[in-house]
């Protein structure tokens, strides 16, 4: 009975902070911008513009929510909700600090990928439903983009599942008492952030989105809240890359002296500013640049950090 | 014919110079004093060319395009740089005195000067000295005079003397002072005065009208239209800004108009803006007319409409489709044609002769290039004028056949000039009066209209010995009709003009006489028949019922309530059968544009479109079915008559009327119903007609302030209206090609913003429009037939009393321009005219008041003095307010008042 | 790579730079005389309406949204009856003044121009007209332009012979 109300509470809370933080992030993330554009950013609204979310949100809720009438009309509802859940699934498997996890799967890790793969559907189908020729290159160029990322994306975790011994999440992290796997799986590491960022859709890897090329891509058609979900649902994924680099790299909640979970964060944080700092400063590739190399490039990378990671563990294993 | 141009090949046709060679072939060569229609000069020295003798020869020569003839391989260079440098030279030499006033210049922005000089590429003076400078003269109310423009071209005075035989106007001082005006101010004479707009190439002569209401070309919303002043359907480009009509330019069609209007088609469209326009529906109660809403009219309607038998008036200078709907409300069997018993018989007449004889029925172009005419009891100059002016060219085919024999190409208009003098090719003009075509006719003959029938008889008979011949004919009309016939059997093309003017069915009779008596000993004559309104042709076509049975059959019972379709019956028959009329019909419901006495007496009122608001299909005097297309979607109640007759045939529950929703729907059932003019269908495409899938923009690609123009009634831009009835839109979005001929709503090219952009627009220069001229011809001559055989009695004058003939006046007689207020300035006051000694006999002296009786009502009038009148015959101006006039000519007793 | 891993670098680096957005409504932007807002119809050094209704600003609008009216009073001298600026459309392009060929419209600093309904930023010729000659105080158009007006006869505009004499055949 007190274990049920416990774990109650721990969704309620994982899913009430994730939610917050990207809402939040959408004012982290205009203020960091304006910062390195040496600008101010949103500063009206509220002390500091904090409440400019706030006013976003109700601003998202009283549009008009509008389904374009030669939209597929199920699928087009549907699109939006299944990115949200895809990204917040994940979380479940999150191990934020001891004792703070929703679920402890021995195969968290791949459940993470899993979703992650699913989450394109969204994409996919929001730009098919639009029937719109710019939703729906989006949501092709999406298709392409996220298929070809997961793949090396799952590849370069393989170096971290070797070293930790398993594919439970709590346990990795565990693992990472000594030593951090940023050290020996660096290469896994940055081939695992240019994936996550591929994964999110983040700029530089905007290109689902394009707005210069494509109005605004596979949501081109979106407005109101639907519209919201996709944006708010982008920021919970970099929450969730953030927070799988932090997991699976950087020792998670380890750390000396502050409590678990302030180590967390702390880490979690750094990510999300690198991610602002990549969108601030890099622009946007050609599409078929991208996919030259994810698949001539990234994919080779990873398959040799596995086959190195592999000989090595192997090596000093015996 | 092969030449070359900056070493490309191109063929040509032989015979025609080199200007008109390169301009047909699209080359951007500058000309000011060289007119199509006006031929070369060589003055302006702009169209320079170089030519080459062989392929070899790298220097060349310049030389003056337009007076230079196309010959086989004739290697000229446009671009080279020296001939571009000498063309800009010119120009800069032309614009030396040149003011700086295109902001304030109404030829702006369509001006060939400002075409040509950016053409040549002089883009900067470098002149810093004084500029000459002249006064202006006043001359008149439709040409504005702004001689500080002038590039001293000549276009003006060679058209103005040598085209239309105007005096008036002439070049005076000299060298750089060289001035184009009257000797004094005042009035332009000629009738044609207003094509000097168009012919001057800078802004020395402008629309004054125009500038009352001033916009730019490019502002115009602009459709392809057909002047409805008199009967010869001239093709003319109706432009509108702010829900106004604000001018009318000339719409080149090679077979009708060509390059030319009359002062009447260019300057009477003011009508349609005037305040006494009828805007909204009007209905009667406690016995006043008073404004009511389009719902109320229509509930009005639907009360009498239910259970009344109807009449229909029909009216000539309504569109085939307007009475077609009309003729659909009331049936066919009380379906009666809105014209006086003399018109009505006489345009039948004219039908039959035209259908069933072997003369047939020329254009304008044609009868340009006859070469032997006689007029026929017409004043050609004041009916229809625009066919004086083709007339006037007409005599200088013995020119042209004599330049060719000299080998004189006949675009060289001074040499042909020089070598024909004063030869002329015989035209005849047989008048009640004097007309102005006197001065180039080789014989005038003034008599009353039944002998100038006998003289037409007289000359059928001449020509063909089995043509009937008139009895007690005098030695000197025996003479004058055998040089008449000798002179028409002469030619090659000789033409018979005559008419309905004088309401003489005799005349048109010995008309046709004269033109089978041609055709019969192998002339190929034409008969070319003027008749006094728009449609005049189109409604006879359609078999109405003649108005005198209409009023018969109202005062017997038959009908007890009148549709009158934009029709004063007060114009066709006597007051006192109108008034019967309209105090016999229990109803009268009067669908027109202006409020006039008719209108005055009607229960229901109903707003009709102008010409510039409604959409139809007129049949010119020719037979000519031509389209003309909204200008733009009148505001208010205003619509076609025949919409209106379609709402009434709609409250009235005829199911019919529910299958009209569009013009095409109107038009498609109007031919099949009605054989004689079911070639109408073809006169433009359809609605449906798309360019590249787009509709033809009536705005052109720099229509200004779309966003603006409305923004004082709602900053919330309309949706422009949509016309179903023409593949015509009210946008400036389209595709940027030309339209077929009878769609094009204003004539532009690259380059090319004045009118002279037509060039773009013909197969070759002065030739047919790209795609054929417009119009559908509905009357084809059938070969043989016999003679027509009524001979009259000579005219004997009475002493005590006079032959009332009718005196056309092109400003006042027709009934719709004199609503302009440019025109009514020029419309005589109404008068009686005298012959001096006739005058004197009755003590009357010029100006002062007669009476003058005739159809038992006396009328006061102003005597005006005219010697050309014959003797015994007196003149009543038609159509002026204060006289009735239908029915003319009628014995008159004039006396002088106590 | 390298070139990468700087441009971060140097994107982080702009973390301590100053700020250059001006903040508005507290603080006012310097604006040059020639800058691009509300646009004026000014008079000429007599006082009289510049504007000769010549329809050029009209045309070469981009969005349309001029919209005018040519008059002329009894001397001839041409103006706009109405002259309409529809702002709620009009894009600061500064087409029209670059067209206008007497200096008539021209385009002020004060771009201050919001409204809460739209139909206020519809602007008449009242609206527009200014009492001075704005940028250009000494040209007058009417002084060049070789056309006739009240107070100025033929000939006497600037560098200008006096009218011709037609009946003189001296050469």
């Amino acid at each position: 009975m007190n274990e049920a109300i416990i774990h109650v509470i721990t969704v309620l809370g994982v899913l009430f902070v994730v939610l917050n933080i990207a809402a939040g992030l959408i004012w982290v993330e205009r203020r960091l911008l304006a910062l390195w554009q040496d600008r101010y950013g949103p500063n009206r609204v509220g002390p500091f513009g904090l409440l400019q979310v706030a006013a976003d949100t109700v601003k998202l809720f009283f549009k008009e929510d509008w389904i374009p009438p030669f939209a597929d009309k199920a699928v087009f509802v549907l699109a939006p909700a299944i990115v949200m859940l895809t990204a917040l699934m994940s979380f479940t498997m999150i191990p934020v600090a001891p004792g703070i996890q929703i679920s402890d799967l021995n195969i968290g890790l791949l459940f993470v990928l899993g979703m992650s793969s699913l989450g394109v559907y969204s994409v996919v189908l929001g730009g098919w439903a639009s029937d719109n020729k710019y939703a729906l290159l989006g949501g092709l160029r999406a298709a392409a983009q996220m298929l070809s990322y997961e793949v090396f994306m799952g590849l370069s975790l393989m170096g971290v599942v070797l070293l930790a011994g398993s594919f439970r999440l709590s346990a990795i992290v565990d693992a990472q008492r000594h030593m951090w796997f940023v050290v020996p799986q660096f290469l896994g590491f940055v081939l695992f952030m240019i994936a996550g960022v591929a994964e999110t859709r983040r700029l530089p890897f905007d290109i689902p989105e394009a707005e210069s090329e494509l109005v605004a891509g596979f949501h081109s058609e979106y407005s109101g809240m639907k519209f919201g979900m996709f944006f708010v649902g982008e920021y919970v994924g970099v929450v969730l890359i953030s927070v799988l680099i932090t997991v699976l790299f950087f020792g998670g909640w380890l750390g000396p002296g502050l409590v678990p979970i302030a180590w967390f964060l702390i880490k979690v944080f750094a990510f999300i500013g690198l991610f602002i700092l990549l969108r601030a400063s890099l622009p946007r590739p050609r599409f078929d640049q991208l996919m030259s190399w994810g698949w001539k490039l990234m994919l080779p990378l990873a398959l040799c950090n596995l086959v190195v990671t592999g000989a090595i563990v192997m090596a000093t294993r015996r | 014919m092969k030449i070359f141009v900056d070493n490309r090949p191109f063929d040509v046709h032989a015979g025609q110079s080199l200007l008109q060679a390169c301009l047909t072939l699209g080359f951007d060569l500058p000309y000011f004093c060289w007119h199509p229609a006006m031929g070369s000069v060589g003055a302006c020295r702009q169209c320079a060319v170089k030519q080459y003798k062989d392929e070899a020869d790298k220097r060349g020569r310049i030389v003056m395009s337009c007076m230079t003839p196309v010959t086989e391989d004739l290697r000229i260079s446009v671009k080279d740089a020296e001939v571009s440098a000498f063309r800009a030279g010119v120009i800069e030499g032309l614009m030396i005195s040149h003011p700086h006033d295109c902001p304030v210049c109404d030829e702006g922005g369509e001006c060939h000067l400002q075409d040509m000089t950016v053409m040549t590429g002089h883009n900067y003076r470098r002149y810093r000295f004084n500029k000459r400078t002249f006064r202006n003269q006043y001359l008149g109310p439709f040409v504005n005079h702004e001689m500080n423009r002038c590039i001293q071209c000549y276009r003006c005075v060679r058209y103005y003397r040598e085209y239309t035989g105007g005096r008036d106007l002439d070049v005076f001082a000299l060298r750089n002072l060289a001035y184009f005006g009257r000797y004094e101010d005042g009035v332009l004479e000629n009738e044609f005065a207003g094509n000097l707009v168009e012919i001057c190439p800078t802004g020395v002569f402008t629309d004054k009208t125009l500038k009352h209401h001033y916009t730019r070309k490019w502002d115009l919303q602009m459709a392809p239209s057909v002047c409805v002043h008199c009967a010869l359907g001239c093709n003319t480009t109706a432009g509108e800004r702010y829900g106004s009509l604000r001018r009318i330019v000339n719409r080149y069609n090679g077979e009708v108009n060509g390059y030319f209007l009359c002062d009447r088609g260019r300057f009477g469209y003011e009508f349609v803006n005037h305040k006494d326009r009828i805007r909204q529906p009007l209905a009667r109660k406690n016995g006043r007319l008073r404004p009511v809403t389009r719902s109320e009219a229509l509930s009005q309607l639907r009360s009498i409409l239910s259970g009344a038998k109807l009449a229909g008036i029909a009216s000539p200078r309504a569109s085939l489709e307007a009475n077609f709907v009309l003729r659909a409300l009331v049936g066919p069997e009380r379906f009666y044609a809105g014209v006086s018993e003399a018109q009505y018989r006489l345009t039948a007449a004219i039908i039959e002769l035209l259908k069933t004889g072997p003369a047939h029925t020329p254009s304008l172009r044609e009868i340009e290039r006859s070469d032997a005419v006689l007029i026929l009891g017409e004043d050609v100059t004041n009916v229809a004028p625009r066919m004086a002016l083709a007339l006037r060219q007409s005599v200088r085919q013995a020119a042209f056949r004599l330049a060719e024999k000299l080998h004189i190409p006949v675009w060289l208009d001074h040499p042909v000039r020089e070598a024909a003098q004063d030869l002329r090719s015989p035209l005849f003009v047989a008048a009640t009066h004097g007309t102005k075509l006197d001065d180039v006719a080789k014989e005038a003959f003034h008599a009353a209209p039944l002998e100038i029938a006998r003289l037409g008889f007289a000359v059928a008979h001449a020509i063909d010995a089995s043509a009937p011949e008139p009895a007690n004919l005098s030695e000197e009309m025996r003479a004058l009709a055998s040089r008449i016939a000798e002179a028409l059997k002469g030619a090659s093309k000789p033409l018979v003009v005559s008419g309905t003017s004088l309401n003489s069915q005799e005349v048109v009779d010995a008309a046709a006489n004269v033109a089978w008596a041609l055709c019969r000993i192998g002339k190929p004559a034409s008969l070319s028949f003027t008749l006094p309104e728009c449609n005049s042709m189109g409604l006879a076509l359609m078999g109405a019922k003649p108005f005198v049975e209409g009023m018969e059959a109202v005062r017997n019972g038959e009908a007890d309530s009148l549709v009158v379709l934009e029709n004063d019956l007060y114009r066709r028959t006597s007051r006192e059968n109108v008034d019967a009329l309209l105090a016999t019909a229990q109803h009268v419901i009067v669908l027109d544009l202006l409020a006039n006495p008719t209108t005055a007496k009607a229960e229901v009122v109903l707003p009709a479109g102008s010409f510039a608001e409604a959409e139809g299909t007129l049949v010119s005097s020719e037979g000519r079915a031509q389209r003309l297309f909204r200008v733009y979607a009148p505001g208010g109640d205003v619509q076609e008559s025949w919409r209106w007759l379609r709402d009434m045939m709609a409250e009235a529950g005829r199911q019919e009327a529910t299958a009209w929703e569009t013009f095409d729907d109107v038009l498609g059932s109007t031919a099949q119903a009605i054989p004689a003019i079911h070639g109408a269908v073809g006169a433009a495409p359809p609605a449906t007609f798309r360019l590249a899938g787009a509709k033809i923009p009536r705005e052109p690609h720099r229509y200004s302030g779309r966003t603006a123009m409305l923004a004082n009634i709602s900053v919330s831009e309309p949706k422009p209206p949509e016309d179903a009835d023409s593949p015509l839109s009210y946008t400036m979005e389209g595709y940027p090609e030309q339209p077929p001929p009878a769609l094009t709503p204003y004539f532009w090219a690259p380059g090319w913003n004045s009118i002279q952009s037509v060039n773009a627009f013909q197969e070759e220069i002065a030739g047919p429009l790209r795609g054929g001229d417009p119009g559908v011809r509905l009357i084809e001559p059938r070969p043989g037939n016999g003679y027509r055989s009524c001979v009259s009695e000579a005219f004997v004058a009475r002493g005590e009393a006079w032959l009332l003939a009718p005196l056309y006046h092109i400003f006042g007689s027709e009934e719709l321009s004199p609503w302009a207020p440019a025109v009514s300035e020029l419309a005589p006051q109404t008068y009686v005219a005298l012959r001096p000694d006739d005058a004197s006999r009755l003590g009357a002296e010029e100006g002062q008041e007669v009476e003058v009786q005739w159809n038992g009502t006396a009328h006061r009038l102003p005597v005006k003095f005219r010697a050309d009148l014959p003797a015994g015959v007196a003149g009543l101006p038609v159509g002026l307010p204060g006289t009735e006039c239908a029915g003319l000519p009628v014995w008159a007793k004039i006396s002088k008042p106590l | 790579m390298f070139s990468i891993l700087r441009t971060l670098w140097n994107i982080l680096l702009h973390s301590f730079r100053p700020r250059v957005t001006i903040q508005y409504p507290d603080e006012k932007p310097y604006l040059a005389p020639r800058y691009r807002g509300r646009i004026i119809l000014s008079r000429d050094p007599d006082g009289g309406e510049r504007c000769v209704a010549c329809y050029l600003c009209a045309v070469a609008c981009p969005v349309d949204c001029i919209s005018l009216q040519a008059t002329e009073d009894e001397h001839g001298r041409r103006y706009p009856d109405f002259f309409r600026i529809n702002f709620s459309r009009c894009i600061f392009c500064g087409y029209c003044e670059e067209a206008c060929p007497t200096y008539a419209i021209q385009l002020t600093p004060d771009f201050e121009i919001c409204e809460y309904d739209r139909q206020n930023l519809v602007y008449e010729k009242e609206d527009l007209l200014i009492s001075g000659p704005g940028k250009y105080p000494d040209y007058s158009f009417w002084r060049v332009a070789g056309v006739q007006i009240g107070g100025k006869a033929k000939g006497e505009s600037e560098r200008e012979d006096a009218p011709a004499d037609v009946r003189n055949l001296l050469p």
